[in-house]
C-alpha cells in the first residue's frame, strides 16, 4: 500500500509528549502561559492550529469530540477539524453539547453547563493578555512573574474615561486563581461567568505563538474590574428569534438592506435542542408551511 | 549483566497506551487527590511500579533530564531500562532534572534539591514521582486548591510522613514550586503546586 498513513490523531509521538507535558504544567500553574515547540500543520495559523495540536495531544480512540466555531457546529472551520479527526483519529464526532468528551471551540463558550467527564479546547489566537499594552516579551514575562498588572487596570480605565463604561466587550482580560491575569481568547465577555468554578477542565492552545495553558475544574476565574464599574455581561435585547431564549449569546443577522434584522442564538446546538423541544420565536417556520415547500 | 534482549518490555501498543495513561494523569493534576488507575501494561525493572513505568514510557524522552534515588539506582537496571524505552537521560544533578523517581520516600532529598523553575519559567521545575505503600488505606488528609470542588479526602500512606509540611514551600515559592505524583501500584493521586492540606483525619 502506498497511501500515506498517519500516526493516530496526526501528531508524532514525541511531539504528543512535548505537547502532554506542557498540559500538564499548565494545569499545575493555572493561567500561566507554558511555551511548547508547536508544529506546522496541515491548515494555516489562524485556523486553530493550537487547539487542533492540544486535542490531538488527549484525544482518545473512546472520546466522542466537538468542534464549534463562534458557536456553529456548521461553519467550515469547525466541519474540516471535526472531519480532520474523525479521519486521523477516527473518533466519533457529535455536536450535542452534553455527548461530547472534548470540545473543541473557537471564540464561544456552549450555553449548556459543562460537566466534570469534559475537556474543553479553546483556539486561541494572541495568548498574551498585556501584549496590545506591552509588545516586548521580556518585559510581559516580568509582569506576570511580579504579579504587576497595573496596566491592564489602566487600560480598562482609559475605556471609561473615553467611553464612560467598560468597552472592552471580547477578550475581556481575568484573573485566575488570584493569580495570573489571562486572556480568556476572543470569547464574548457574556461568556466570562462560565469559565469561573466550570466542572469541566479547560486548555488554551495557541500555535502561532506557541503557548498552552489552563483551568482546572472548579477554579475561580474573576473578571477585572473597579468597585463602581463592576463586571457586567452584555447580550442583544432581543429573545432569539428561532427558538425565543432569551438567556443565550445573540448573533445579530442581516436580512435585507432597509435595516432588518433578527438575532439568533449562537449557539446551534442550544438553539435546536430548545426547537426539538417545542420552543419557537418570533421567525420560526411553521411545520405546516415547511411542508409545503417540500 | 542484562543485555538489551532481557529487559522488561515497554508498552504493547506505545500509542494508545501512552495516550491512556497521559489522560489518567491530566486527570489526576487536573483533580488533586483523586485516585486514578493506570490501565497499560507494561514491563517493569524490579524497584518500579507499574504507574511509574507507565508514567516513563509516557511523559519520558531526550528532552527530559531523569533523576533517580538510591533505591532506583541500586542497581542499573532502571537506568538501563529508562534509557533503552525512553532515551532520557539519567543524571546525577537533581537541581536540574524534568522528572526525580522516588522508590525509597522516606529517604526524600530535600526539595531544594529539586528545580522550582524560575519566576519568569515557572514551568521548569522538577516533578516528583513518589511510589509510596497505599493510596486507599491510612490517615485522611483534607486537600483544597484548584481541580477541588470544595475539598477532597485522601487517604493514603504517604512518605515521607511530613511530605505535605515539605511542600508549605509552594505557597511562599508560587508560581515557582515542586509538582507531585504519587504512586502506588497502578493508581496515582496528583499534588500540584497549587494543592493546600486544610485538616489531617485519623
Amino acid at each position: 500500500m502506498n497511501a500515506p498513513t498517519y500516526n493516530f490523531a496526526y501528531l508524532d509521538e514525541q511531539t504528543k509528549r512535548m505537547i502532554r507535558r506542557a498540559i500538564l504544567k499548565a494545569i499545575a500553574i493555572p493561567g500561566y502561559q507554558v511555551p511548547f515547540a508547536s508544529r506546522e500543520m496541515p491548515m494555516p495559523y489562524g485556523w486553530g492550529t493550537g487547539g487542533v495540536q492540544v486535542t490531538a495531544a488527549i484525544l482518545g480512540p473512546e472520546d466522542v469530540l466537538k468542534v464549534i466555531d463562534q458557536g456553529s457546529d456548521d461553519t467550515t472551520n469547525a466541519i474540516s477539524i471535526r472531519k480532520f479527526f474523525g479521519k486521523t483519529a477516527g473518533v466519533a464526532t457529535t455536536t450535542a453539547t452534553a455527548d461530547a468528551t472534548v470540545i473543541q471551540t473557537r471564540h464561544r463558550i456552549p450555553e449548556a453547563a459543562l460537566h466534570g467527564g469534559q475537556v474543553l479546547v479553546y483556539q486561541v489566537p494572541i495568548p498574551e493578555p498585556l501584549r496590545f499594552l506591552e509588545p516586548r516579551e521580556t518585559e510581559t514575562r516580568r509582569m506576570h512573574a511580579l504579579g504587576e498588572y497595573g496596566l491592564m487596570h489602566v487600560k480598562l480605565y482609559e475605556d471609561i474615561a473615553r467611553f464612560g463604561h467598560i468597552a472592552t466587550s471580547y477578550a475581556y482580560p481575568v484573573k485566575v486563581n488570584a493569580r495570573y491575569v489571562m486572556d480568556p481568547s476572543p470569547t464574548p465577555k457574556f461568556d466570562n461567568p462560565k469559565m469561573d468554578n466550570c466542572a469541566a477542565l479547560q486548555l488554551f492552545g495557541a500555535g502561532r505563538e506557541k503557548r498552552i495553558y489552563a483551568i482546572p475544574p472548579h477554579t475561580s476565574v474573576v473578571s477585572l474590574d473597579f468597585e463602581d464599574h463592576p463586571f457586567t455581561r452584555y447580550r442583544f435585547d432581543a429573545p432569539c428569534a428561532l427558538c425565543g431564549a432569551g438567556d443565550s449569546y445573540l448573533d445579530e443577522i442581516v436580512t435585507d438592506d432597509k435595516g432588518g434584522r433578527m438575532f439568533v442564538c449562537s449557539d446551534t446546538d442550544y438553539c435546536e435542542s430548545r426547537q426539538s423541544a417545542g420552543h419557537r420565536g418570533s421567525e420560526s417556520a411553521a411545520p405546516h408551511k415547511e411542508r409545503a415547500h417540500g | 549483566m542484562t543485555t538489551v534482549a532481557e529487559l522488561p518490555a515497554g508498552f504493547a501498543d506505545k500509542v494508545l497506551s501512552a495516550q491512556s495513561t497521559f489522560r489518567s494523569v491530566m486527570d489526576a493534576m487536573a483533580r488533586p487527590g483523586s485516585v486514578q488507575r493506570i490501565a497499560a501494561d507494561a514491563g517493569t525493572p524490579a524497584a518500579m511500579m507499574r504507574g511509574t513505568a507507565a508514567i516513563a514510557l509516557t511523559l519520558f524522552d531526550h528532552d527530559t533530564p531523569i533523576w533517580l534515588d538510591s533505591r532506583m539506582s541500586e542497581t542499573s537496571d532502571v537506568a538501563k531500562w529508562l534509557k533503552f524505552h525512553t532515551s532520557a537521560p539519567v543524571i546525577a544533578d537533581s537541581s536540574i532534572s524534568s522528572f526525580a523517581l522516588i522508590g525509597s520516600p522516606r529517604e526524600l532529598p530535600a526539595l531544594d534539591r529539586f528545580a522550582f523553575g524560575s519566576n519568569e519559567y515557572p514551568d521548569r521545575s522538577t516533578t516528583l514521582i513518589l511510589q509510596i505503600d497505599s493510596l486507599t488505606q491510612g490517615p485522611a488528609l483534607e486537600l483544597r486548591g484548584p481541580g477541588i470542588d470544595g475539598t477532597a479526602i485522601l487517604q493514603a500512606a504517604i512518605q515521607p510522613h511530613d511530605l505535605f509540611e515539605r511542600l508549605a514551600i509552594n505557597v511562599a515559592l508560587f508560581p515557582r514550586g515542586i509538582d507531585v505524583v504519587l504512586v502506588h501500584d497502578d493508581a496515582i493521586v496528583a499534588i500540584p503546586r497549587t494543592t493546600r492540606l486544610v485538616a489531617r483525619g485519623g
